[in-house]
């Protein structure tokens, strides 16, 4: 029985693969039908259906859909970017580590978290004055259009793909728990819920959904710590103290256990978080909703204040439940195992210091955090498919802008019915590896190229699309051969690749192909790629020509 | 309005240059300090795990581990701050200025 639940949290405590967090996995048992919870959501869905309705009529342009016409403020921008990173799974799975090992959880979540500095310093304002709609519109800014809008559109699809992937299965699990409806009942839902947001209602309904969620998430969090703070009468030592009694780790969860062992895996777990956090194209596409690179800076402020506040507050929660959770038999079958599993020790919190109303409202909570994420993710693939590869690949950027409107629809639409069915053929495999991938495969290609057309005069249309390509599929053959898909996936005893992220190895490919293919490129293109690059330094340090606020 | 000409006027401008160069230095000055703080911290778990479970006094089962780990929290938070603060401020008036110069 127990041994059915085979939740992230387990996993993660067995092997170092720690974005496996990211995604629920495992089989999980269906719960009874839960109607609080489902009437609550079903106001939660009214109000977002409201705002996309209100947002279509304002969406008359190609910039009010992709970037809300860079309306958005720097504070709401930075719930938006919170409401997009922190999803349900992070929700669930790291207060389940904490629950299962304590402190592991805090280094996981502070792993997520170190990303959005390094975005701020480096990337945040020159992102802002080059761009328009997407992360491309910056990669390619001096380069050739076609080769490099392909290379990161292809980038971008990908990464999104094995998100989505990872979110379309995590939903469908996560509803069963917390809903007690069908897998594909709810993996059908999502996906028309989020083509609903993003069709009709663009960015601006997308960053709203994300807005009121990041605020739903944050009270509901705090209001749990809050409760947990209480019972132990606001004091960290007892509630310390309190866990180390009751836990049968004892004091081992007060130190870092068995989360991060060698030191080749934790540099490339790091890099990858880092780095792919800077390069995932629907966080990118967050920065061009802004008015300009004041706004985008502060967006970052925000945002990382907020994720760090969430994550102290699930490390409470985790600790709290080991309180209040574990010591309690209604949160438990037979067995002694905790019902549901241990990703489902946040909600049993909830019942816990809020009763059945609250647990409710937390499970409405979650299910909004899926929908917000992936709408997020749908608009990003949407974007690079009508944006860079037909707008400016095919038709040179001579479309008309209705003709975009349509490809854009259509593919979003496309994306639904994708999602909707790569949810529903994943539903047994195991995809602990998919957003481990997707983060690697973005710092391995996304980044690197963006990062050096914004800082390297030298980096030429050749160099960007060999060493982009390379860190791609260095990043994709390294995790197929490493221990995460060579053996926990296809079965195999022994992994080729030791190590479980490829992040180290293909970073540096994409670094060193770039450079390596730019140096000895001395074609007429490159130096007048070279020589477009000062405009394009002047223009992303003072934003002089970038694209303003559309007023309304 | 020719971009062209008014960004080499900007690129020529002395104040441009000091202003790439000090909001550089300043930016790397915090990435460094951000990246150095988080590394050592996982490097410290992979090496010496121990070191962050001792506990912080006699009658404490806290560990140095949860200040430290909560402290990075804190640092990445405090330095975007710090850097928002400078941007916007300081960065963007001199920057304003020369915008100002450029398209007179």
């Amino acid at each position: 029985m127990i041994a059915r639940f085979l939740t992230a949290a387990a996993l993660l405590a067995a092997s170092p693969m720690l974005l496996a967090g990211e995604a629920l996995t495992g089989e999980v048992q269906k719960q009874a039908t839960n109607w609080t919870a489902i009437s609550m959501f079903v106001i939660f869905i009214a109000l977002t259906m409201g705002i996309t309705k209100w947002a279509a009529k304002r969406n008359t342009s190609t910039a009010d859909y992709y970037t809300a016409g860079g309306s958005i403020t720097g504070f709401q921008n930075g719930m938006a970017i919170a409401g997009d990173y922190m999803s349900a799974a992070s929700f669930l799975g790291i207060s389940a580590l904490v629950f299962t090992s304590g402190y592991d959880g805090l280094i996981y979540s502070i792993g997520f978290l170190v990303g959005w500095p390094l975005i701020l310093f480096l990337m945040a304002e020159r992102l802002r004055n080059l761009g328009k709609f997407t992360f491309s519109d910056v990669a390619s800014y001096r380069l050739g259009q076609t080769q490099i809008r392909i290379l990161s559109a292809f980038g971008s699809l990908v990464v999104v793909a094995f998100y989505l992937i990872a979110q379309m299965v995590g939903a469908g699990k996560l509803i069963q728990l917390l809903f007690g409806l069908d897998y594909y009942v709810a993996v059908i839902l999502v996906g028309v819920l989020m083509v609903m947001y993003v069709l009709f209602g663009g960015m601006l309904a997308t960053t709203w959904v994300q807005i009121i969620k990041a605020i739903l998430l944050l009270s509901g969090a705090s209001f749990m710590a809050l409760m947990v703070m209480k019972h132990v009468g606001f004091d960290f030592g007892t509630l310390f103290s309190e866990a180390v009694k009751i836990h049968d780790k004892g004091t081992a969860i007060m130190s870092p256990g068995g989360l991060v062992t060698d030191p080749v895996s934790a540099i490339s777990l790091g890099l990858a978080l880092m780095f792919g956090t800077a390069g995932l194209p629907h966080i990118l596409m967050r920065f061009f909703t802004v008015s300009d690179a004041k706004e985008a800076r502060k967006s970052v402020f925000y945002a990382t204040g907020f994720i760090g506040y969430f994550y102290i507050l699930t490390f409470i929660i985790g600790f709290g439940a080991i309180l209040l959770v574990s010591t309690n038999p209604e949160y438990k079958d037979a067995t002694g195992a905790i019902i549901g599993g241990t990703n489902m020790v946040a909600i049993h919190l909830a019942n816990a210091v809020g009763g059945n109303l609250f647990l409710g409202f937390i499970s409405a909570v979650a299910f909004a955090t899926i929908l917000a994420v992936v709408s997020g993710l749908t608009l990003a693939g949407a974007s690079a498919v009508s944006h860079d590869l037909y707008a400016c690949v095919i038709k040179k950027g001579k479309a008309k802008e209705e003709d975009e409107m349509r490809v854009t629809k259509i593919t979003t639409l496309s994306l639904g019915v994708l999602a909707i069915l790569l949810g529903i053929a994943f539903e047994k495999q195991n995809i602990a590896f998919m957003v481990g991938l997707a983060f690697s495969i973005a710092a391995s290609c996304n980044f690197p190229v963006l990062f050096l057309s914004m800082y390297w005069k030298n980096l030429t249309t050749r160099g960007a699309l060999i060493g982009g390509s390379l860190g791609l599929f260095t990043a994709l053959l390294l995790t197929v051969l490493s221990p995460t898909v060579w053996v926990q996936v296809l079965g195999n005893a022994q992994a080729i690749f030791p190590y479980s992220y490829p992040a180290l190895f293909s970073v540096l490919v994409a670094f060193i192909g770039i450079w390596f293919f730019s140096i000895t490129d001395k074609s007429k293109m490159a130096s007048d790629e070279r020589e477009r690059f000062f405009p394009q330094f002047v223009r992303s340090q003072t934003g002089l020509g970038a694209t303003g606020a559309v007023a309304h | 309005m020719n971009n062209e000409n008014v960004y080499r006027q900007i690129y020529a401008n002395p104040r441009f240059q000091e202003l790439v160069a000090k909001r550089g230095r300043f930016a790397w000055t915090l990435s460094i300090i951000m990246l150095a703080a988080y590394f050592a911290f996982i490097l410290l778990i992979a090496f010496e795990p121990k070191l962050l479970g001792i506990p912080l006094g006699p009658d404490t089962v806290t560990t140095w581990g949860i200040p430290l780990g909560i402290g990075v929290i804190v640092l990445a938070i405090a330095l975007t701050g710090v850097y928002v603060q400078r941007a916007n401020g300081e960065f963007d008036r001199i920057n304003q200025e020369i915008l100002n110069e450029a398209q007179k």
